[in-house]
């Protein structure tokens, strides 16, 4: 496992590029940019098409800029025809994704081992 | 600074002005959200108030005061053992609530930005601005405890 930044830590398993939040909390919009500068070179670097996982067993906590994020990450691995899902939600933080409709947007898994299974 | 409330919705028994800048909502959360614990406001509640004061206030400071370093935001607040009242007015010229476009739609599905309304609107039970737009007013009450199991094991309602 390689640590890049504070913010998050990145583990290549198989077919999958799993990008782990390492706060508990996401919300000032430079926190917000130095994930997004983090998480974009993962997903413009990787060899042949990405299947990027983002955990979020840690966080209990986040803003809709961070939703905004999540829907700029989705388009760009869209660009890159790649796939993203998303996984350990804590239930607050999906009440979130529940209200603003995203659980429609997003592949939500209920852990890891669920968002890796049928990765092709 | 000239911040115009509404007068008869205003919670005034608290009052704050911070600088304009989204880093200044710590303070505000500061003073807010050990009120609401000290008022045995839950878990659910304090999330809820949370959120709608990080929405609420980079709202003023990004769309209202538009990052300007001169502006300022006031905040008042009440909070009791019943309910939290919340009013955040900005200098900004205001904006018109009901020409927002709802971001659960269409393409505003796809859009990265447009949801903080609609997470303030969905965490509070009252969300008003005034005539100008430059100040929005809400409000949440407490949640209510869950039914629980007495020591006969017969449910007890509170």
């Amino acid at each position: 496992m390689t640590a890049i930044k504070p913010m998050i830590s990145v583990e290549y398993t198989g077919n999958a590029t799993i990008v782990k939040f390492t706060d508990e909390r996401i919300l000032e919009e430079k926190d917000i940019k130095a994930l997004q500068d983090s998480i974009m070179p993962i997903i413009e670097t990787a060899s042949g098409r990405i299947n990027l996982i983002l955990d979020f067993g840690n966080v209990r906590f986040l803003s809709s800029a961070v939703l905004g994020l999540l829907i700029r990450i989705s388009k760009r691995i869209y660009e890159y025809d790649g796939q993203l899902r998303l996984c350990s939600i804590n239930p607050k933080i999906y009440e979130i994704f529940k209200i603003t409709r995203l659980t429609k947007t997003f592949d939500i898994y209920e852990n890891i081992e669920g968002a890796i299974e049928d990765l092709s | 600074m000239r911040f115009e409330l509404m007068a008869s919705e205003a919670p005034i028994s608290c009052s704050i002005v911070v600088e304009s800048k989204p880093s200044a909502v710590v303070e505000v959360c500061k003073q807010i959200l050990p009120k609401l614990e000290a008022n045995s406001f839950g878990k659910d509640d304090i999330f809820a108030v949370h959120l709608t004061l990080e929405e609420a206030f980079l709202n003023a400071v990004k769309h209202g005061n538009k990052m300007d370093p001169n502006k300022k935001v006031k905040v008042d607040y009440s909070v009791d053992s019943d309910k939290v009242e919340i009013c955040i007015t900005d200098e900004g010229n205001g904006f018109q609530p009901d020409a927002v476009a709802d971001p659960r739609f269409g393409e505003g599905l796809y859009e990265p930005g447009g949801r903080g309304l609609l997470l303030m609107n969905s965490y509070m039970d009252t969300v008003k601005y005034n005539e100008r737009g430059n100040s929005v007013y809400m409000l949440r009450y407490k949640e209510k405890p869950h039914l629980t199991r007495g020591p006969s094991n017969t449910e007890t309602e509170i």
